[in-house]
């Protein structure tokens, strides 16, 4: 066995990893390994202009691909500047492996140039971190942080090496698989519960499913869907679920939530029996838990993580396990009885729920001359076929998104719902178009959000990634102005976006496409013009979009899931 | 409700912050914890005395079992136990006091086990509402100095927390 520098383990274990893409930037205590780096082809480096993004882009390759993503930063600001990547990655459940740098172990405590205890600033944003402060650790330690990361409920897991590390050179072993006594994820969920939840979804008279990221994260899509279809029952998916089953099915009722659909929303209230599943009843998903309480039904939760389970509101059938194996053992139990649920009850539920959905509560009024921003949002689902990775950042434009783009596949709709992070937009669409060089790649963003990570646009000139950036300008930060409008008596302090650049400049002085769409006739053209004639360029849409549009429906802060404002009560 | 929760870890540096870490970032309260090595040199094994619902006290235990260092947690509380808290406290010991002060310390099985002209060190150890008890029964003023460990716990007969 030959001996390697640590800097040369870091490089061997992430060839080991199959990794293809790291994302980072270079600083005095990375060296060594940009070094090692240097001297192989098979992993590619993507130099990003700030460590967010790189976190950011390693995030998005990671959730439109279920690969680990891997980002590498230096000591101190590389460190601190990756924390808001980390902590986006965490919130929404996302496997990263993050490799940053330290300064040598000598210096550690010290004060030392680019010093940051980055173990401790990280700690509560990470599933698990390491400090490697020896080599002969290295490699398993790097073996257990790809483990942690991507097993039982996903997240992003820090390996800090002091520089000397990098330096030290010892015997490298990588082993083949991982045991660790304190870290076991269950998989199999318990059988007697399974059975229960089945008994409880074929007495049920008025169900429904609910589903969140847990069952992207877990590739459970196809077994959810043969699920639903197979049980006939309406379905919703969040924010984070958004794709994991069909969302042009008949039996999909849209999104639920703050800005969910009518029927998603009294579905979820009124259902008798819900069956949760990957979902953590988020406060922006049903509001006030006690409200949502208040009308009692059975709960069936399946999650891989036992303490999402009754957080926010008590759960009466807790199944832990991964998603699409609790699925398949639930269509195991429905076949093998030949059971299925009450035809009569479910008829007569369905009917209800055609009612709340003939009250089409998407429909949205066109202004002369104007561009409405959920006009543009249908015309780049028409224009894109439905068939774009579509990544989004935070705010309005985020909401118009997923409510006017249906996704019928999973791993399509990467946005930061958790930590809702503005500035995730462009660099999530960084990855997925590294990942996915054969898709469209739309990122839907504001004027607002895509300053945040505006620099972006060099390395995405620097890699030729065609992303087509859907720029809603209101030249607001709308959801600040909404609630502004709503909350605080229209009184809109600092949500005003003054001293815009010109996006249309600032995309060509970056080497790009630029276009301003200021009339809604021209909407479908420009979007056309970008996704056929400039397909493989990059190229920033600049709508500009009407100043006053809302998001609709909306249940307020801490209301019930049936206090929803429509458009036409205002 | 009162419980004590006893938690095997990996003996790492960092594992305490990270369990102490998880109460202050989800505002769990911790009214004592003491932590040490076993006799297995690889973990060390925490008692935390918290307060909270049901629903709270599953949460806990829930995140603590999440904490990739955490091996095996216990609600000590649920059944049968015993929990003992060492004490050291420093009373002014001058004129009659000094006679009052040892037979307190007696009645209440403590030792003096540091003696000077004006002073007593007393050593107690029983469950933390004892000490209380003992802290209640001298006179305030005569108090120098108290130190406690806060509670260990052990669950009784064969109820036992190992790897």
């Amino acid at each position: 066995m030959t001996m390697m520098t640590g800097a040369e383990i870091v490089i061997r274990c992430l060839q080991e990893e199959k990794v293809e893409y790291v994302f980072g930037y270079p600083g005095g205590s990375v060296l060594h390994i940009y070094d090692a780096l240097f001297k192989q082809d098979q992993i590619k480096h993507i130099l990003v202009r700030h460590e967010q993004a790189a976190v950011h882009a390693a995030d998005g390759l990671a959730r439109s691909s279920h690969k680990v993503g891997v980002a590498l930063v230096t000591s101190g600001p590389g460190a601190t500047n990756a924390v808001t990547g980390i902590a986006t990655a965490y919130m929404d459940s996302v496997p990263l492996v993050v490799i940053s740098g330290q300064v040598p172990n000598a210096y550690i405590g010290q004060d030392a140039f680019q010093e940051c205890d980055t173990v401790g600033i990280t700690r509560p944003c990470v599933k698990h971190n390491f400090l490697v402060n020896d080599v002969h650790k290295l490699a398993v330690t790097i073996k257990k942080a790809f483990f942690i990361a991507n097993s039982g409920r996903p997240g992003p897991v820090v390996v800090d090496i002091p520089k000397d590390v990098t330096a030290a050179k010892c015997k490298f072993e990588y082993p083949d698989t991982i045991q660790l006594r304190s870290y076991n994820p269950v998989i199999k969920g318990h059988l007697g519960q399974i059975k229960k939840a089945v008994h409880l979804l074929l007495e049920a008279k008025r169900p429904m499913i609910y589903t969140g990221g847990g069952v992207i994260l877990s590739n459970g899509a196809e077994q959810l869907t043969r699920l639903t279809r197979r049980l006939g029952f309406p379905i919703t998916n969040t924010l984070m679920g958004l794709g994991a089953y069909p969302g042009t099915d008949r039996q999909f009722l849209g999104m639920p939530g703050m800005h969910g659909t009518v029927e998603a929303n009294l579905a979820m209230q009124h259902c008798d029996v819900l069956l949760a599943i990957g979902a953590r009843f988020d406060d922006r998903v049903i509001g006030n838990p006690e409200n949502y309480a208040s009308i009692p039904r059975k709960i069936i939760h399946i999650d891989i993580d036992p303490s999402s389970i009754s957080k926010r509101v008590k759960v009466d059938v807790p199944i832990v396990g991964n998603v699409p194996d609790v699925l398949e053992e639930m269509l195991r139990l429905l076949d093998a009885g030949n059971v299925s649920p009450d035809a009569a009850a479910l008829a007569a539920w369905w009917k209800e729920i055609e009612e709340w959905r003939g009250k089409l509560c998407m429909k949205y009024r066109m202004k002369k001359g104007v561009i409405m921003p959920q006009y543009v949002m249908e015309k780049l689902y028409e224009v894109t076929g439905g068939n774009a990775i579509v990544t989004s950042d935070v705010g309005q434009h985020q909401m118009w998104a997923a409510q006017y783009y249906k996704f019928d596949e999973p791993r399509r709709w990467l946005n930061s719902g958790g930590l809702g992070t503005m500035g995730v937009g462009l660099p999530y669409a960084m990855g997925a178009a590294l990942q996915h060089p054969e898709m469209q790649i739309a990122c839907v963003t504001g004027e607002g959000s895509i300053q945040m990570c505006i620099q972006e646009l060099s390395t995405a000139k620097q890699f030729r990634l065609p992303i087509k950036i859907i720029n809603l300008n209101n030249r607001y930060l709308g959801m600040v102005r909404q609630w502004q409008e709503m909350f605080y008596g229209s009184r809109y302090s600092e949500s005003y976006m003054d001293s815009l650049p010109d996006f249309v400049k600032l995309a060509e002085a970056y080497g790009h496409v630029g276009i301003r769409v200021e009339r809604p006739e021209d909407v479908e053209a420009a979007l056309r013009k970008a996704f056929i004639d400039h397909k493989d360029d990059l190229v920033f849409i600049d709508f500009i979009t009407d100043q006053k549009a809302n998001v609709f429906p909306m249940v307020a802060a801490g209301k019930g899931l049936a206090d929803m404002i429509l458009t036409e009560d205002l | 409700m009162r419980h004590i929760i006893s938690i095997l870890l990996e003996n790492e540096a960092g594992a305490l912050s990270r369990v102490a870490g998880l109460f202050s970032a989800r505002a769990y309260n911790i009214e004592t914890l003491t932590v040490a090595p076993t006799e297995d040199l690889s973990l060390s094994r925490l008692t935390i005395v918290t307060s909270g619902t049901d629903a709270v006290i599953e949460q806990i235990t829930k995140q603590l079992n999440k904490l990739i260092d955490v091996i095996k947690v216990v609600d000590l509380s649920e059944a049968a136990h015993i929990e003992r808290e060492l004490m050291l406290i420093k009373v002014r010991a001058t004129g009659k006091d000094r006679e009052e002060l040892k037979r307190l310390a007696d009645i209440f099985r403590g030792h003096i086990i540091d003696v000077t002209e004006s002073t007593y060190v007393i050593e107690l150890t029983a469950s933390g509402a004892k000490l209380d008890s003992f802290i209640q029964a001298i006179d305030a003023g005569l108090i120098l100095e108290t130190v406690r460990t806060g509670v260990s716990g052990i669950g009784r007969g064969e109820r036992i927390l190992k790897v």
